[in-house]
């Protein structure tokens, strides 16, 4: 079993996302966040209430949340558009590739209670389709920060990047993957959290932390695992992926989302087309609806767990 | 600029529609000639934008909403100065910026568009943000009455009655057909007056092809303050040319030699009666 996490030590990055906005806002005017009745769920009434003037409430419409967010950002606005990723990235995903990624508009679209947060909410508000769908647009940063610190890094460097942007978290308290962050955090470069020669975890948010637990569990039958935070989905770090293929047996990734069109199927894309093909496996949602249950449920059901993860990469290793 | 001369400048504006789309064989051409009034009057009357301030953030913002009508606002925008007209002579072709939607790599252009109720959400953005910083720009964004059932459009309705956009004015190039059929057969809208009133906004209706119509209408904004403004402009989808006015094959119908020469006679002749 994953080991459970103490909710009094450790905050979602979802709080981190709403204490850092205000952080910011504080500072900058310009920073504007628009909701779709999503204040609540998005952990920003305390933002209202401090920044009422740069806050946009559009009612549940996520079409014209993003539709407002881009005529926002055109005059120079630094505008963050949160609303659950499940809505967000496909009733508005017309208006993300239009009016976001294709004109240009530099939004910073937020998808909260991303992947299967909503656990037993069912398949309407799950999201497992968002970095499929948006990894085939054009001009779109995709991030999936895993800890409070990339969610807080996240933040803060999309406010000063003039590019269309996709930030995707969940709710769940999320402990710290690394003791001492000495590393800069930058779009686009995945953060290693451990080293080790015999097998690659890639993972990407919330994912990361039962990855780098199963590191430690195959550690004890003396596999010594890389864990790399993949955070950007795209553009994916390829000379990272170089480097790790290069060094490991197999390759192992792990991501809140469908096996297909994401964070595995573009490391397999890159990998293979580039002659560095290994004993290679991706773990994730299959093209199913989920079973029923919360997040660390459905987690469980599929493998990605602690157990789960250390099971593919020994299966790989043994084959 | 008088009514005698952008009665001219619409003339104009029509043969060069037809030209350039001709030279394309590809173009929406009975919205272009049903919005030509409208846009003649926007650019040479009320915007304040043109190739030099076109940067400047206190200018005019005009977002095209029916963007498949683009050949008439690249007319205009090339009589502005934005850019020579003879590039127009590319104009759908292999590596052209001029294509069949607006886009922002041509200079005049604010936002990409063409797909449908995409320009309402996007002014009311624009507005927003004047109002936030208290500047006195205004936004216009033309729809074409084909779009109105899109959803986007009535929450973006919604919103900018919310926010007391007063400094926003859509404008309903409602010309009453669409690709299938007419707009009341395909899908109701009407009565389009009532519909937007409900929704908190002051609609005002005119002659959409009148030039000296347009140009008191538009004098008159906001229509109320406080309250975002529309203007049901009744057109004629092919305004111009008789042989394509009100006739539906004209929606994306491309003239050949013979219907070509006969329409420029047409305006050239309107031309001289003026």
């Amino acid at each position: 079993m994953s080991e459970q996490i103490n909710t009094n030590t450790y905050k979602a990055n979802l709080e981190i996302f709403s204490e850092t906005l205000q952080r910011l806002a504080s500072g900058d005017r310009n920073i504007i966040a628009v909701t779709s009745d999503s204040r609540g769920s998005g952990k920003l009434v305390p933002f209202g209430k401090k920044f009422p003037e740069q806050m946009v409430e559009v009612g549940i419409a996520e079409q014209n949340l993003v539709g407002v967010a881009a005529g926002l950002a055109s005059c120079g606005k630094k505008v963050y558009a949160v609303s659950p990723a499940c809505f967000l990235t496909a009733r508005a995903l017309e208006q993300i590739k239009n009016d976001v990624a294709y004109s240009d508009n530099p939004v910073k679209v937020v998808g909260i209670s991303a992947g299967v947060s909503y656990g037993p909410l069912g398949s309407t508000h799950h999201s497992l389709h968002d970095y499929a769908a948006l990894r085939a647009i054009n001009n779109i940063i995709i991030v999936a920060p895993a800890d409070n610190f990339e969610t807080e890094q996240a933040i803060e460097l999309a406010s000063a990047t003039n590019q269309p942007i996709y930030l995707r978290f969940g709710k769940k308290p999320m402990p710290p993957l690394k003791e001492v962050n000495e590393d800069v955090f930058t779009f686009g470069k995945g953060r290693i959290i451990t080293d080790g020669n015999d097998v690659a975890i890639i993972a990407a948010g919330e994912t990361v932390y039962p990855a780098l637990q199963a590191a430690k569990r195959l550690k004890e039958k003396n596999i010594a695992a890389t864990v790399v935070s993949m955070h950007t989905i795209k553009p994916l770090d390829t000379g990272l992926l170089k480097t790790v293929a290069g060094k490991c047996k197999a390759i192992v990734t792990v991501e809140e989302h469908s096996v297909y069109g994401g964070l595995g199927e573009a490391c397999a894309s890159f990998l293979l087309q580039n002659g560095m093909g290994k004993p290679f496996k991706i773990i994730g949602i299959p093209d199913e609806y989920t079973v029923t249950g919360s997040q660390q449920d459905i987690f469980n059901h599929y493998g990605i767990s602690e157990k789960g993860i250390a099971d593919v990469v020994l299966s790989l290793l043994n084959n | 600029m008088t009514t005698r001369d952008l009665k001219i400048k619409s003339i104009n504006y029509r043969k060069k529609i037809l030209k350039y789309i001709r030279g394309a064989n590809a173009g929406h051409t009975g919205g272009s000639l049903s919005s030509t009034d409208i846009l003649n009057v926007l650019y040479n009357h009320v915007l304040n934008v043109s190739p030099a301030n076109f940067s400047s953030p206190d200018r005019d913002r005009y977002i095209q909403s029916k963007g498949h009508c683009v050949e008439a606002l690249f007319v205009v925008l090339a009589d502005q100065g934005f850019f020579p007209e003879e590039d127009l002579n590319t104009l759908c072709k292999y590596k052209s910026h001029y294509i069949g939607h607006p886009t922002r790599k041509v200079k005049g252009i604010e936002q990409n568009t063409g797909a449908l109720g995409h320009g309402l959400p996007i002014s009311t953005g624009i507005a927003l943000a004047a109002k936030m910083d208290k500047k006195d720009f205004r936004v216009f964004t033309l729809l074409g009455d084909g779009e109105i059932p899109e959803g986007s459009n009535w929450e973006a309705a919604l919103s900018a009655a919310h926010y007391k956009l007063d400094n926003l004015c859509a404008i309903i190039d409602k010309n009453n057909l669409q690709i299938t059929a007419s707009t009341a057969t395909v899908m109701n809208t009407d009565p389009l007056d009532k519909k937007f009133e409900s929704f908190g906004w002051a609609v005002k209706e005119v002659n959409g092809n009148d030039v000296d119509a347009l140009k008191t209408i538009f004098d008159n904004l906001p229509f109320e303050k406080g309250k975002p403004s529309l203007v049901i402009a009744h057109t004629i989808k092919g305004k111009g040319v008789s042989y394509m006015e009100n006739e539906l094959k004209w929606h994306h119908g491309v003239p050949d030699k013979e219907q070509y020469d006969l329409a420029i006679q047409e305006l050239d002749s309107a031309l001289t009666e003026l």
